[in-house]
């Protein structure tokens, strides 16, 4: 090989915060010859992907809805990351909490107790976080790679949820259709702005936001979790459980990703459907690594992602570009940062110096 | 790059694309479409694809069609809002999914007319249709009775919807009047269009010794592999002969081209009225392909009798007497079944296989 890759001894650590802008910046050049050889102008295409979709009040609004359930899921499931936990059934995990959360309606729909939507969203916790705890225990017991436990768990899930809601989830006076009843006004996550569809699950993941910072940085099992994640050995010596951070993270991942399924249930789509998710599990794990596993930076990340879907919309209504532009859009940032990640980390050298020796 | 500059830039590049936006804005009236598939399934979405370029022929200058593919049932609310809230005069919404996203943004936008597919709840501005397609499926299953070696059929289903099911039914009851011997396996693949999964399903059925693949998704998968498999099928939605030229007996095409020009012209002329329209083979939103050579002159003669039949009225898909597989009564003798048992049926006729999931 006249390349050789190798690793950086030192490598800047400014350079970490600054590669998700430099991918940014890369997508969008990338995106101009993109947008030139559809035959369409680049400057109209990225003003409608990145400014036409805020322009007005209720717009703004909605990337707010879009971002709720990608930066739930993320946080919880940045958290794993950074223990070496590599958790990306969250889809799933969405999904069995948008069930158990919102079978309390289904069972009991003619509750009118302001305490119905608390245990809705307490539910949906507990199913998402039951649904992770799966991989937890064969990851705990017999040391199966929570990679494929926890994907493959994804589509049991999915498979659950066409079950109930071809079966006995379906609305009575819905000729056999497959959705449950709309959702009564008790069920229904309260609108934060009137006019809008944003809810109250954006608190929720505001407050996640917070939470997470301050356990990550501030407390004991934030320290644990990150000790582990970059020194499993030096964590083993200071005592602290690999166990139980592995339970700890994956019920934690679990129980963001089942109150973002059941806030999606019972805000925007307000009732049970065959499909909940458009993928938001699987987008938070780009949104994660955009975010750079940092809560914060996970914020800005979802309101990111959350703006190329409905940009996405709004270049196909306004330009007529098809809907592949938006994948190959996200999948060109997560490139990008790989790449660049990659890039900060290694180094390329020539490798013809050696050539005699060797 | 400073700060000012930076900003400079944003402004100059949203300024030149709302010069751009203005200038694209005109007097011809908007009118949309909403596609659940891409455009390239050669199936459903393909099929109103083909309506809209008809209504956009028909009207020329006077309209301005747009469509969106590949919206996700679940968040497409906020597209047909955003269509909506463009000005658009009447948007079609070509899914069963979209049907209560569609009646949120009606109630919000009483001046805009709105076309939801195979849904079954009205307003003031929405309009349903849906197409029998059963009735070409009745058709199709004289034709695949009168075919049959093996006397096993392969029908491989979406979802346990009345819709699918209907079909199933009409298809068994015909198959079974020209081959009381015929019985009918149903693989349920749980998705619209997924060529893989749609793939597979036909080979499980070629497997299990079904020599006729009747299909009720959208991809031409299914066909490819009866014609590798040296059996026959039947086409979805579309004319699929390219797919499989020596194994596509006929296709059941949907027509939408006629009902979306008629009623774009009544929106246009201020004639347009909410209603619900359900059209067979008499009123053309149902159509048969060229039958294969291969089908003898007798079976061909029958199956064009069963369609002038049905489009006379003379012939009746569901009289009776129907036997469900149960065994109890579905019609009796002199009966047929109404559009109401119709449009909620959810048992097997005698003849097929396996439980109907619930």
């Amino acid at each position: 090989m006249l390349l050789k890759i190798e690793k950086r001894a030192e490598y800047s650590k400014s350079m970490v915060y600054l590669t998700p802008i430099i991918a940014l910046v890369l997508t969008v050049l990338t995106s101009i010859v993109l947008f030139e050889s559809l035959g369409v102008n680049p400057i109209e295409a990225l003003y409608q992907f990145f400014i036409a979709p805020l322009d007005t009040q209720y717009e703004f609004s909605e990337l707010f809805v879009k971002a709720t359930p990608l930066i739930l899921c993320a946080i919880g499931l940045s958290v794993g990351f950074r223990a070496n936990v590599w958790n990306i059934g969250a889809e799933g995990q969405l999904t069995m909490g948008a069930i158990v959360g919102s079978s309390l309606f289904i069972y009991f729909p003619e509750t009118d107790s302001v305490f119905l939507l608390p245990a809705m969203i307490i539910m949906g916790a507990l199913g998402g976080a039951a649904w992770a705890a799966i991989p937890a225990f064969f990851k705990t017991r017999f040391n199966a790679n929570e990679i494929l436990t926890s994907l493959m768990l994804v589509y049991v899930a999915l498979l659950l949820l066409s079950l109930l809601i071809h079966g006995p989830w379906r609305d009575p006076a819905g000729f056999n259709f497959p959705e449950s009843q709309t959702f009564s006004e008790s069920a229904d996550m309260p609108i934060l702005i009137s006019g809008t569809r944003m809810h109250f699950g954006t608190l929720l993941a505001l407050f996640a936001v917070f939470g997470a910072w301050i356990m990550m940085a501030r407390t004991l099992i934030g320290f644990q979790i990150k000790v582990i994640g970059e020194a499993p050995r030096a964590g083993g010596y200071a005592g602290f459980s690999q166990k139980k951070i592995i339970w700890f993270t994956l019920l934690f991942a679990g129980a963001l990703s089942g109150i973002a399924g059941l806030s999606e249930v019972s805000g925007p789509i307000d009732q049970v459907v065959p499909s909940i998710s458009p993928g938001y599990g699987f987008t938070a794990i780009i949104v994660a690594f955009l975010g750079r596993l940092h809560p914060v930076g996970i914020f800005f990340a979802g309101l990111l992602m959350a703006l190329t879907y409905l940009g996405g919309e709004t270049a196909q209504i306004n330009l007529g570009l098809p809907v592949a532009v938006t994948g190959v859009f996200q999948g060109m940032v997560l490139f990008f940062l790989l790449a660049c990640d990659v890039l900060v980390h290694y180094r390329f050298r020539l490798n013809i110096a050696r050539k005699a020796t060797s | 790059m400073t700060r000012k500059q930076l900003s400079g830039l944003v402004s100059a590049v949203a300024l030149a694309g709302g010069l751009l936006m203005g200038g694209t804005a005109a007097a011809e009236d908007k009118i949309g479409f909403i596609y659940v598939g891409p455009i390239g399934d050669h199936g459903w979405t393909y099929r109103h694809e083909l309506g809209r370029q008809a209504v956009q022929n028909e009207f020329g200058d006077k309209v301005k069609t747009t469509y969106v593919e590949s919206v996700k049932e679940s968040s497409s609310e906020p597209v047909i809002r955003q269509m909506a809230a463009d000005g658009y005069k009447l948007i079609y919404t070509t899914s069963f999914g979209f049907m209560n996203p569609t009646l949120k943004v009606a109630k919000q936008f009483p001046d805009v007319k709105f076309e939801h597919a195979t849904g079954y709840k009205r307003a003031d501005n929405v309009s349903t249709y849906s197409s029998r397609f059963y009735e070409g499926r009745y058709v199709v299953g004289k034709i695949a009775g009168k075919m049959t070696k093996s006397n096993v059929i392969g029908y491989i289903g979406s979802f346990p919807i009345p819709e699918v099911v209907r079909g199933i039914n009409a298809m068994t009851l015909a198959a079974r009047s020209v081959n009381p011997d015929v019985t009918v396996k149903v693989a349920w693949v749980n998705t619209w269009y997924d060529p893989g999964k749609e793939g597979d399903a036909a080979k499980a059925l070629i497997d299990q010794g079904a020599d006729i693949i009747l299909q009720h998704t959208d991809s031409p998968a299914p066909l490819q592999v009866a014609e590798n498999r040296g059996v026959w099928a039947v086409g979805q939605a579309s004319d699929m002969t390219k797919f499989a030229p020596k194994a596509q007996l006929t296709a059941i095409i949907d027509n939408w081209d006629g009902y979306y020009v008629a009623r774009t012209k009544a929106v246009l002329d201020g004639s347009w009225k909410s209603e619900d329209t359900w059209g067979g083979l008499k009123s053309g939103m149902v159509e048969l392909a060229p039958y294969n050579d291969a089908i003898p002159a007798d079976v061909v003669a029958l199956a064009e009798e069963t369609r002038k039949g049905i489009e006379a009225g003379t012939i009746m898909p569901f009289a009776g007497p129907i036997t469900k597989q149960d065994g109890s009564v579905g019609a009796k003798e002199g009966e047929s079944l109404d559009d109401g048992v119709l449009l909620g049926m959810n048992w097997y006729v005698e003849g097929v296989e396996g439980q109907l999931p619930k």
